[in-house]
């Protein structure tokens, strides 16, 4: 083990790179921050490394979070697909669920990944209790494959109505493709999800199809890259999930990756909080244009069961759910039609950016606002693009946009851009925390990446937060998630029975049966786990209902018995409606399996400073800074030379190269054993 | 209300997203735990917040049915006019009720209304709207093209308590589910919307603790003199003047004979008049609706148009309605009023023809105009009754700024239809086809989004068809010279071969047998902008992706294409050189 020390980390955004390095020998970390290298994402990616490792030989894992996939999404830059269906419906992905991109004003439009002209049909029929209508002609099956390859098509996606009750004809139908097709990008509808809802499986099916050339040879060229500097180790991709897998796998499933950057963001930010000491919070991430939310209680992040990476554009696996709202740095202060003072969603995003980058942008953002409270310090610039902030030109800004038009000063203004910014954070924070039944006084938020901790103090007070968690690199966060997420795979299978109806006992040998071949995946993976948990759910409704919820079950060593299922519905339910509705027959809609292989946890510990100094040591300036409605005195802080059990009462201004961690009056600031830094707020 | 206290405006901004919140989340409830897939899918319910003394619609949420942010004010009105007569209204009251002449839209419809109290007086009220599965009448999801009175259409229901000062009345439940088709449907929804008030009362309670009552009914107000006041601001940059639009429906499903929706709309002064006086009278069948559903639908069209225009009374204040009270906008009971959703489209189809002849920016063509309710209804072979239930979509209109979007739902509604496979799984059908209608949609500068072709076999031995469609044979209009998109066909098949409907888009009780099929053909959007003007190149995409045939490219948009299918840019100039057909 000895020559193979390092565990590493790396996170791929829009503009960096992170990598995290743990020498696990020495208890060491090391990280660094490299530009990503656009059109080929590996280069900054191998680089990044050598920065740190100079022998990749001594690397046993790396873990990765990659945005390959989302940008191909996003952008529309995955492979020409072609679609094989049911005769009678190759429209299923364009038409939807017949819905529209916004409630008011009829102006939508999509445009779905795969050209109409590429997605062909054939006779073939199963019906909805799974006996075949009629069977597939692979002949019929190969003539059309052999169409889309000479079309162009690298991708092909095989989907039939009905595949999820049995999926006989699309598995035929597959291999007749693959006898046919010149390369191995050939998805099955129902492989991917064999789940009732054919707009969501053809979708997520389809997208995979479409992101597989892409993914698969990022992923080939990142290998080729580590190869060639003796690299040895395992390779794995982090999932939408929060979960890791292996690189082959995520050759095969590549739509799992779809929200892998920011699922390796909450996954470090659970451990570390874990390790901290607190065991609920919510992660706060705020960015140019978004704020991203995500809630973390007893320890797990909650999932959410699908998402739409854009309008039409839904993935159906699970996914860590990650509730994003319109309010970023870039986002962009103006009054409305009736002088109502507005924040976003336009968003002046990072180019031209903020009015005080200077690059062109005249209307006012929130960056503005803060700046002009004293907030941001204009001489030290986050992102290292630019050498100073234009203060001048951000108060000018200010002053005729809102400040004038509502009679305020411009303090006073950019102080209500501040209010009404945090108030909506705090609306999503509310929505995932209030509206979900958790009480918010037992979270803590946790702020990560540039802007957030700006805001956290003001999060405490808005929604009766208790606490807040900063940690101590909040810039590469995602990058240690990588270093710290399990391996996990999370399969599904519709059932669609009466609960009356159905063979308990056989439903869970199924599940334990699906469970035991997940875990062959795992073992082939090659990487050491501490143990393998098992979690069994399954969605359940009441006979008429069309939403299911989520109902946990536990498999005993006596298998699984009705009564057993029955009661663990009735708590489900109970805990999300309140109100049971006796003598209404129950369904079980899906039967879900999750394997988790839990990988050794990473000690924490290696964060902690080293010689920290006190508060007063660690004191650089002062600085005036505008905050309920007065100028008031802050110190300003090195940050990362504060010693374990500093305290610092607000207001106050911590700087480090990544954030700017801003402590409101009355909150007060400590910094815990592993160089996190705990806000709470004062006796006062 | 006290109105004595100022709230800031930067609080204001803050109170107005916690308020919303509150509607959205009351939205979002009942859609989790409500029992019928019109409601939990199609998402045909809403919630609001609204004045204790006058009813008028303070908050409403974002998800729910948009026709209903404009109609809710009237049934909150209703209760509180009722309770006037009866004793008044109590903390622990709950009004339930359906009457569509007092609180709008149709029978279906099922309103609950909760007062808030705060010192022992109203603060606000609540309320929740849920279009249930059945509510009994002759057919089964009461879309009945045949009715002539309400009482053909399904129980009528006035304002009564649901709680007597906090006690539940079980008798009325009980009355209810006497009533229905489907009582355990009823009984699920109804219990949804309880919960959904429930949440509302006590987010509502916690905000009032956070804030102290006169500053949230300050920024109640506030929000209000804003609505007007931007309604103002967008009625004062459209020119002054009169305009005029026309549309029709097919038939009332009684009598085959079109029936006239005419606006003349006026702008002046600061002010909108919306003047319906030329409209048909009162019909025998079901397409009538009652003045407050009128009013509703021109909210929908407006913010439609003007995005920015919040979901609140004050909109409406610089509006003025004229509608004859003879007209089939305005109606009383017992005149029918099942199918309102066909009569509001036509509103709102001709609101969007008005406003595109004064202002073709912010304008859209008209979308397909049409719910298309179908229910297909039988007995299974152990006698069990089975009933599906759904509406069927079509084209949105083409704008300035692109082609309609394919396929979407009405605009009146934010409703998804159902999965096919759930539809296979719960009832005796195979869906035989379900795809895009070519050239469907309206031709123009920008293309009409397209229709959609639903094709249907029957599994079972036997079963009956209602069908509630309209656009038989008026098509939905194109705007700024854009062509009109085609017109919904139905066909069905008997034994002796395929038939269409008597009354064009209206089917009541047609008798399927199995392996027979049932097929829509639903409209596309209107079309924005002469055709002729559409770039050759967006014309030879839409011939290959096979939105257009060539025909319709060589009649429509001018565009010849040659036998390899390659444009012919020869023939293509000289048919653009003539004049266009329409």
């Amino acid at each position: 083990m000895n020559d193979r020390a390092f565990i590493v980390g790396v996170d791929v955004g829009g503009t960096f790179t992170d990598v995290f390095v743990l020498d696990e020998a020495a208890g060491a970390v090391v990280t660094t921050k490299v530009p990503s290298t656009r059109g080929d994402q590996s280069r900054g990616f191998v680089q990044g490394i050598a920065e740190i490792v100079a022998d990749f030989a001594e690397i046993g894992t790396l873990v990765h979070g990659t945005t390959v996939g989302t940008n191909a999404l996003l952008e529309r830059k995955g492979a020409r697909t072609g679609i094989i269906t049911t005769e009678g419906f190759r429209d299923v992905i364009e038409m939807r669920r017949r819905d529209r991109p916004t409630t008011w004003g009829l102006k939508g439009g999509f445009t779905p990944v795969v050209e109409r002209g590429d997605r062909l049909e054939v006779a073939e029929r199963v019906l909805a209790d799974g006996s075949v209508f009629t069977p597939v002609a692979e002949d019929e099956v190969r003539e059309r494959a052999r169409a889309l390859a000479a079309a162009g098509c690298e991708a092909v996606c095989v989907f039939f109505i009905n595949g999820y009750a049995n999926d006989d004809n699309e598995r035929r139908a597959v291999e007749a493709v693959r006898s046919v097709w010149p390369n191995a990008f050939v998805t099955a509808a129902t492989e991917i999800l064999p789940e009732i809802r054919e707009f969501e499986r053809a979708s997520t099916a389809t997208l995979n199809a479409y992101l597989q050339p892409v993914v698969s040879s990022y992923l080939e060229r990142l290998q080729q890259g580590l190869d060639g500097r003796g690299f040895a180790g395992e390779l794995l991709i982090v999932q939408s999930n929060g979960g890791v897998m292996s690189a082959e796998t995520a050759r095969r499933y590549p739509v799992r990756t779809a929200l892998s950057g920011p699922a390796a963001g909450v996954i470090a930010a659970t451990a570390i909080a874990r390790a901290a000491g607190f065991t609920n919070i919510i992660t706060c991430d705020m960015g140019g244009t978004s704020f991203d939310v995500s809630l973390v209680a007893d320890g797990k992040a909650t999932l959410a069961a699908q998402t739409a990476i854009d309008f039409g554009l839904v993935v159906r696996t699970p996914m860590i759910e990650i509730t994003t709202i319109g309010a970023g740095g870039g986002s962009i202060a103006g009054l409305d039609k009736s002088g109502l003072l507005q924040v976003g969603p336009e968003s002046a995003g990072s180019d031209p950016g903020p009015v005080c980058y200077g690059l062109g942008n005249s209307r006012p953002t929130v960056t503005d606002a803060s700046l002009v409270l004293g907030r941001i310090n204009a001489d030290r610039p986050i992102g290292g693009k630019l050498d100073r902030l234009d203060i001048e030109a951000a108060r000018a800004a200010i002053e005729t946009e809102i400040a004038r038009p509502l009679e305020l000063s411009v303090e006073d203004a950019a102080e209500a851009i501040l209010r009404l910014a945090n108030a909506k954070m705090a609306g999503a924070i509310r929505l995932v925390s209030i509206e979900k039944g958790h009480d918010p006084a037992r979270f803590a938020a946790m702020p990560f990446g540039g802007g957030g901790a700006l805001h956290t103090g003001a999060l405490i007070k808005e929604v009766g937060l208790g606490s807040a968690l900063v940690p101590r690199f909040p810039g590469v966060t995602s990058a240690l998630g990588c270093v710290v997420a399990d391996m996990r795979h999370d399969r599904v299978q519709t059932v669609n029975r009466l609960l009356d109806d159905i063979d308990a006992e056989a439903l869970g040998r199924a599940m334990l049966a699906v469970a035991e071949d997940t875990e062959t995946v795992l073992a082939r993976a090659g990487v050491a786990f501490e143990r393998v948990d098992r979690v069994f759910e399954l969605d359940m409704l009441y006979l008429g209902q069309t939403h299911s919820v989520a109902v946990p079950i536990a498999i005993g060593p006596g298998g699984l018995d009705a009564e057993t299922v029955a009661g663990a519905f009735d708590a489900a339910y109970r805990d999300a409606f309140g109100r049971l509705l006796d003598g209404i027959p129950k369904r079980v809609m899906n039967h879900r399996v999750a394997v988790i292989g839990r990988r050794p946890a990473l000690d924490m510990q290696v964060f902690a400073p080293v010689d920290g100094k006190s508060a007063e040591h660690c004191r650089t300036a002062t600085r005036r800074v505008y905050a309920d409605g007065a100028y008031h005195d802050a110190g300003v802080y090195e940050r990362l030379g504060l010693a374990v059990g500093a305290v610092i009462e607000g207001p106050a201004l911590l700087e480090q190269p990544d954030t700017t961690i801003f402590v409101d009056p009355g909150l007060v600031a400590a910094v815990d054993r592993f160089g996190n830094l705990v806000i709470t707020p004062g006796k006062g | 209300m006290s109105g004595t206290a100022t709230v800031d405006a930067v609080t204001l901004a803050i109170l107005k997203g916690r308020l919303e919140q509150i509607a959205d989340e009351m939205d979002a409830t009942l859609f989790r735990s409500a029992f019928n897939p019109i409601i939990a899918e199609a998402h045909d319910a809403s919630h609001g917040i609204y004045d204790a003394a006058t009813g008028e619609t303070l908050v409403q949420g974002k998800s729910g049915l948009p026709i209903f942010v404009g109609v809710m004010a009237f049934a909150v009105q209703a209760v509180i006019e009722k309770a006037r007569l009866r004793g008044g209204i109590h903390e622990g009251d709950v009004w339930i009720f359906n009457d569509p002449y007092d609180g709008g839209t149709h029978l279906s419809d099922f309103r609950l209304v909760k007062p808030v109290f705060r010192d022992g007086a109203v603060f606000c009220f609540l309320a929740s709207v849920g279009h249930w599965h059945d509510v009994g009448g002759n057919v089964p999801g009461n879309y009945n093209p045949a009715a002539t009175e309400c009482f053909q259409e399904g129980m009528l229901i006035p304002p009564v308590k649901l709680y007597d000062r906090g006690a539940f009345r079980q008798d009325v439940v009980d009355i209810l589910s006497a009533n229905s088709r489907l009582p355990m449907s009823l009984y699920g929804d109804l219990n949804g919307q309880i919960n959904a008030l429930e949440l509302g009362e006590k987010r509502m309670h916690a905000l009032i603790d956070d804030y102290g009552a006169p500053t949230i009914s300050a920024a109640l107000a506030a929000l209000k003199a804003r609505a007007a006041e931007m309604m103002r601001a967008q009625i004062a940059e459209l020119p002054a003047g009169t305009v005029s639009a026309e549309d029709f429906l097919d038939n009332d499903g009684i009598v085959d004979e079109p029936l006239k929706i005419a606006l003349d709309l006026t702008i002046g002064d600061g002010r909108m008049v919306m003047d319906f006086s030329r409209s048909s009278p009162a019909c025998a069948g079901p397409v009538n609706i009652s003045r407050a559903t009128t009013v509703a639908a021109c909210y929908v069209a407006l913010k439609h148009i003007f995005g920015d225009v919040p979901a609140n009374a004050g909109v409406l204040e610089p509006v003025e309605f004229r509608i004859d009270p003879g007209s089939l906008l305005s109606v009383t009971a017992p005149k029918p009023v099942g199918g309102y959703t066909e009569t509001i489209l036509r509103l709102i189809d001709v609101v969007f023809q008005a406003i595109a002849s004064i202002a073709p920016g912010p304008a859209m063509a008209c979308a397909y105009g049409t719910i298309n309710a179908l229910s297909l209804a039988g007995h299974r072979e152990n006698g069990q009754r089975w009933v599906m239930f759904s509406f069927f979509g079509g084209g949105h209109g083409a704008h300035g700024g692109g082609d309609g979007l394919n396929h979407g739902n009405a605009p009146i509604s934010t409703a998804t239809i159902p999965p096919l496979e759930i539809l296979e799984a719960a009832y005796p059908v195979r869906f035989t086809q379900w795809a895009l209608r070519p050239d469907s949609g309206g031709p123009g500068r920008h293309r009409g989004g397209l229709g959609a072709v639903y094709e249907i076999e029957l599994l079972e031995k036997q079963a009956d068809v209602f069908l509630f469609g309209e656009r038989g044979r008026f098509a939905p209009r194109g705007v700024v010279g854009g062509g009109d998109a085609a017109t919904n066909r139905f066909t069905y098949q008997q034994h002796d071969g395929e038939h269409r409907p008597q009354m064009v888009s209206k089917m009541v009780g047609i008798k399927l047998a199995r392996g027979q099929r049932l097929r829509l053909e639903t409209p596309g959007g209107g079309g924005y902008g002469p055709a002729f003007l559409r770039p050759v190149d967006e014309v030879a995409r839409d011939v290959r992706r096979g939105f257009v045939s060539a025909e319709q490219a060589a009649v429509s948009y001018g565009v010849a294409f040659s036998a390899n299918g390659t444009v012919d840019a020869d023939a293509t100039r000289q048919l653009r050189s003539r004049e266009p057909a329409t």
